[in-house]
């Protein structure tokens, strides 16, 4: 399981490093950091929370 | 419960949210979502900002749907027309009926439209993807722009309608824009940042009657405020609120005084109080209270409302559909709004409704800022533009402040 981040959609609300802070962060300058490599599947449910509540619907979950 | 069905009435992100949580809290039965608008739900909050501007596409805004919901039965094009609770049908608006076993409402709200008399052509409303693409083709470089209503919607489309090129003018009773949820402190500093812009508020002002264009008399010519101002307008934007979709409910003995009041787990009440086990309410309609505030249920028009009270309507839904048991921790989502208006975010965290007092914590009210909402001398919400890091910093401080009751 991967996550891939729309640049030209994310606006940096941070509401997904609420969500599953264990793969987005927010930099000092608040801009979006994330882990583009593969996730464990422990982390499904977060990552899935984190797409459902992004405010842009920037974030795309790829198996 | 394979054998069960549930009609959610309404295909916007409660609905999605709700079916979503359905086959998440292990009901395996038939979902059928029936909707008013033809499409598959959308995300609505760029049809004020990123849409209407034209830097994102209107074909974009279809939401992700997880995978549960595949088998999901879409209605779409036809809204519920009435509702029964006894019998358990629902009769849609082309004259089929659907049995339920459960019903989740989710019909969300209609915009409330100018009551004055006044020609079509020209006038505008914000809620669904064809009100927003009508509008993005009258905001031509030069328009004149009256927008009624200053709240959130009313203050973005001003700001859209400013970077188009448009001249725009915004009437509103209230003294500063976005005065409910902000207070005036803030509201102020929006206030300042618009005329900024160029846009002339004319505040504590209603329209009395529109004027016909005197070109042509199917279209709106200016609109005469209530102190006599005449403000000349090629385009009038309503944003006057929204209004419950509940109609389809008249005949039930439910209480849908303001939208469909509910217990905290979202289970519709009748108008004795009595929470049914077979209905539940989700999203800007229903009506619900949040125990980290107080008992008074409200409504709340915020993004993040139909996946909040999704979550908790549909394993609650399941309990009442199987006889199992109800969630019981308190159900005490943190409130949160944000809004775009000239390229910078207004974002929020918390209760500023119940605050006593707001307090500038950084930055200048004019420029970027962290403003703190405090009852008491505690910290219950924080409203920020700008300086996001110190404002996320605070939500974990405001969540644990405000306790659930």
């Amino acid at each position: 399981m991967k996550v891939v981040v729309d640049r030209d959609k994310c606006a940096d609300h941070g509401q997904c490093v609420f969500a599953a802070p264990e793969v987005f962060q927010l930099d000092p300058d608040g801009k979006l950091v994330y882990e583009a490599g593969e996730l464990d599947e422990g982390l499904r449910d977060r990552v899935e929370e984190a797409a459902d509540v992004c405010p842009l619907q920037a974030i795309t979950v790829e198996d | 419960m394979g054998g069960q069905r549930v009609v959610v009435a309404g295909a916007s992100l409660g609905g999605l949210r709700a079916a979503e949580g359905l086959r998440a809290a292990g009901f395996a039965g038939e979902i059928v979502v029936v909707g008013d608008e033809p499409h598959l739900p959308y995300n609505r909050p760029p049809l004020s900002k990123e849409a209407l501007a034209g830097d994102v596409p209107f074909s974009s805004l279809e939401f992700r749907r997880r995978k549960s919901v595949d088998d999901v039965v879409w209605r779409l094009g036809t809204p519920v027309a009435e509702a029964s609770l006894t019998t358990r049908e629902v009769v849609l608006a082309d004259g089929s009926v659907l049995a339920f076993d459960g019903l989740v409402v989710a019909t969300g709200l209609r915009v409330r439209r100018l009551t004055l008399p006044a020609p079509e052509g020209g006038r505008h409303a914000v809620r669904t993807l064809e009100d927003a693409a009508a509008l993005r083709a009258d905001l031509r470089p030069g328009a004149r722009v009256v927008v009624i209503g200053a709240g959130f919607i009313g203050c973005e489309v001003a700001a859209t309608a400013v970077g188009l090129g448009c001249q725009v003018a915004v009437v509103a009773p209230e003294e500063v824009p976005m005065q409910r949820p902000l207070g005036l402190e803030v509201g102020g500093a929006m206030r300042r940042r618009h005329e900024a812009h160029g846009v002339r508020l004319h505040l504590g002002r209603l329209p009395a009657h529109v004027e016909p264009a005197q070109t042509d008399g199917t279209r709106v010519g200016a609109v005469v405020l209530d102190d006599g101002a005449r403000l000349p307008a090629d385009v009038v934007v309503e944003a006057l609120g929204c209004v419950p979709n509940t109609d389809f409910l008249a005949s039930t003995p439910l209480d849908i005084g303001d939208g469909v009041r509910t217990d905290g787990w979202l289970r519709a009440l009748d108008v004795d109080g009595v929470a049914r086990p077979d209905v539940v309410a989700v999203g800007d309609v229903a009506r619900f209270p949040n125990a980290l505030v107080d008992d008074v249920p409200r409504r709340v028009e915020h993004w993040s409302i139909p996946t909040d009270t999704a979550r908790r309507a549909a394993p609650a839904l399941v309990a009442g559909l199987s006889g199992g048991e109800l969630d019981p921790a308190p159900f005490a989502p943190v409130p949160s709004f944000w809004s775009d208006q000239y390229g910078q975010r207004l974002q929020s965290f918390g209760s500023l409704g119940i605050a006593d007092s707001v307090r500038l914590l950084e930055g200048d009210l004019d420029a970027e800022f962290v403003a703190g909402y405090e009852r008491e001398g505690v910290l219950v919400g924080a409203v920020g533009v700008g300086l996001m890091p110190a404002l996320l910093a605070l939500r974990g401080q405001i969540a644990a402040s405000l306790q659930p009751s």
